[in-house]
């Protein structure tokens, strides 16, 4: 392999990475909250692509706002989804939420079906992210770029949010002690909320950039994405925001480079993820970065 | 300030409050003593809107004149002026000192004298100050008490409520808790004292209740059960 050819792998990795990383993040934080795997959150990805095609074919609107309302609009379809799905069932045995989580998956794919039809729909490019910039005889997508920015910034303010802020501070304080987290006079469910809508507000970004890179949406596009974001951040360490970006960007790399090194197993690219997620969960259960979440009273 | 009728709390078949009645006056120091699974904070959970199902009466004459607390849910708590510092603390252990203390003001919106209140607990408790970054979970049982009592005076309450403030600590730590407590009900905040340390808690009460499995049997001034021969014979050792 040329060092050109490589350079511009490495692109793609770092954006393949950074999408999955910003998926995994919402799975991390409703885990470390509510102990509950979100399976609708690869869903949520999904309408935030379907929203941004929405928004700039039917309605015509520039990207930037476009982008803009579909994270909006998603974020607040993650709330609604805990508020329906999830909030009647938080002192139900955690099984029930799980199950609860599979149905509103399902039904919201089988609704995307309905409404959106199967049809695979074609995503715009904006002409000046997909014209390759050439550096000397490597030649790169501005997306290439620009999605690994758009990513660490997103990540940054995140952090920033859940760091630095009195929302943020109750978001951590809940993951360890919701009952002492009441008694300090914490709304526990408007936290919920909020950490619904962040990680619903990154999925959806996600999903618009995917919709960018691979510009081919349908109502199933999510299912695969969300389940290795799932096993990003499994790897990361789930609870951990850091971890999951972490576990999304490593796992982007074996996915690019596994096929660029040996092109031959190509056919099994998507199989990689999952033995990543068979061989951590028999090493190091609690992943690169993260610690022992206890089973919580 | 705070008058408790005939409270009941149960745990499915568990009968664990059987009709306490009692009554803190607004600016005391009351305190409520008794063995281990006498009931004490089932009773002080119940206020707090901690246990579901609860019956008889529980009246909060505070700053949102007469309420009933009965049926409303802990997060209000703060916000009528009642603090609870938990049995065992319940530090949370990832948060440095200062985000524990600030999660305890979390009700309250006036930024900069959180700031003052903080300084105040440092003030209270000078080894807190020294620890301000550290995380909750690495503090001594000692600190950690320190912490919980803070972090519950960081709300602002009126009455503030502390459950087993003296578990596991020494003697002269429990001194110190003691004269701490002392100071904050001298600045004109009310007490509810649940302990096991009779002796502690009866020489700075102003008025006891003693629980047995569930029922007050005794109850008077902290100065009238010291001398008590039944409380000496059960609580005092001999
Ligand atoms: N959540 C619960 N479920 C079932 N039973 C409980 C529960 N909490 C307390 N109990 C029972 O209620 C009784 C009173 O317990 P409580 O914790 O109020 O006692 P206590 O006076 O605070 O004791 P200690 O001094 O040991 O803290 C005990 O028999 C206890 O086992
Ligand atoms: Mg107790």
């Amino acid at each position: 392999m040329t060092s050109a050819m490589f350079i511009q792998h490495f692109f793609n990795a770092l954006t393949l990475g950074s999408l999955y990383g910003l998926i995994a993040i919402g799975y991390t934080m409703v885990y470390g909250i509510l102990r509950l795997i979100n399976f609708a959150h690869g869903d949520i990805f999904m309408m935030g692509a379907y929203f941004i095609f929405f928004g700039t074919v039917s309605f015509f609107l520039p990207w930037g706002v476009a982008a803009v309302l579909a994270i909006a609009a998603a974020s607040l379809c993650g709330v609604i989804i805990d508020r329906i799905a999830y909030q009647p069932l938080r002192n139900a045995p955690r099984i029930s939420a799980l199950i609860s989580a599979i149905g509103v998956s399902f039904l919201i794919e089988n609704l995307a079906l309905v409404i959106f039809t199967g049809l695979p729909r074609p995503v715009v490019q904006p002409e000046w992210l997909v014209k390759p910039l050439a550096f000397g005889n490597v030649r790169i997508l501005p997306l290439g770029l620009v999605v690994p920015a758009i990513s660490f910034i997103l990540v940054a303010a995140l952090l920033w949010v859940v760091y630095r802020t009195k929302p943020g501070l109750a978001m951590r304080a809940i993951s360890k002690d919701i009952e002492t987290t009441r008694l300090l006079g914490v709304k526990v469910n408007k936290i919920i909320a909020f950490t619904f809508a962040l990680g619903s507000a990154l999925a959806a970004a996600s999903g618009i950039m995917w919709a960018l890179r691979y510009p081919q949406i349908h109502p199933f596009m999510g299912v695969l994405p969300g389940f290795k974001a799932f096993i990003a951040a499994v790897f990361g360490g789930i609870g951990s925001i850091q971890g999951a970006m972490v576990g999304g960007l490593i796992l982007g790399f074996i996915e690019i480079m596994l096929v660029a090194f040996f092109p031959e197993f190509s056919g099994y690219r998507d199989a990689y993820a999952f033995i990543l997620l068979i061989a951590i969960l028999l090493v190091k259960p609690t992943g690169l970065l993260g610690e022992k979440l206890e089973e919580k009273i | 300030m705070l008058e408790i009728t005939d409270l009941h709390v149960r745990y499915g078949g568990i009968h664990a409050v059987k009709g306490v009645t009692l009554s803190i006056p607004k600016g005391s120091i009351v305190t409520l003593i008794g063995a281990n699974g006498a009931g004490k904070s089932s009773a002080i959970r119940a206020v707090a809107g901690l246990v579901k199902g609860i019956e008889g009466e529980i009246i909060f004459n505070g700053r949102d004149g007469r309420t009933s607390l009965k049926g409303l849910p802990p997060e209000s708590m703060v916000r009528k002026g009642i603090a609870l510092s938990p049995e065992g603390r319940r530090i949370l252990p990832h948060l440095t000192v200062i985000e524990n203390l600030r999660l305890g003001a979390y009700s309250r919106n006036d930024a900069e004298r959180i700031e003052d209140d903080i300084e105040y607990v440092y003030s209270l408790f000078p080894r807190l100050k020294e620890r301000s970054w550290q995380k909750g979970g690495t503090l001594s049982g000692g600190e950690q008490q320190m912490l919980a009592v803070g972090r519950a005076l960081m709300s602002r309450p009126d009455l503030i409520m502390l459950d087993e403030p003296s578990l596991g600590l020494a003697p002269l730590l429990v001194r110190e808790i003691f004269e701490i407590i002392l100071q904050i009900n001298a600045e004109g905040k009310t007490v509810l004292l649940v302990e096991q340390n009779a002796f502690a808690a009866l020489k700075i009460a102003h008025y006891a209740y003693i629980l047995e499995v569930g029922r007050i049997v005794l109850q008077g001034s902290g100065q009238e059960l010291l001398t008590n021969p039944k409380v000496k014979a059960a609580y005092l050792g001999g």
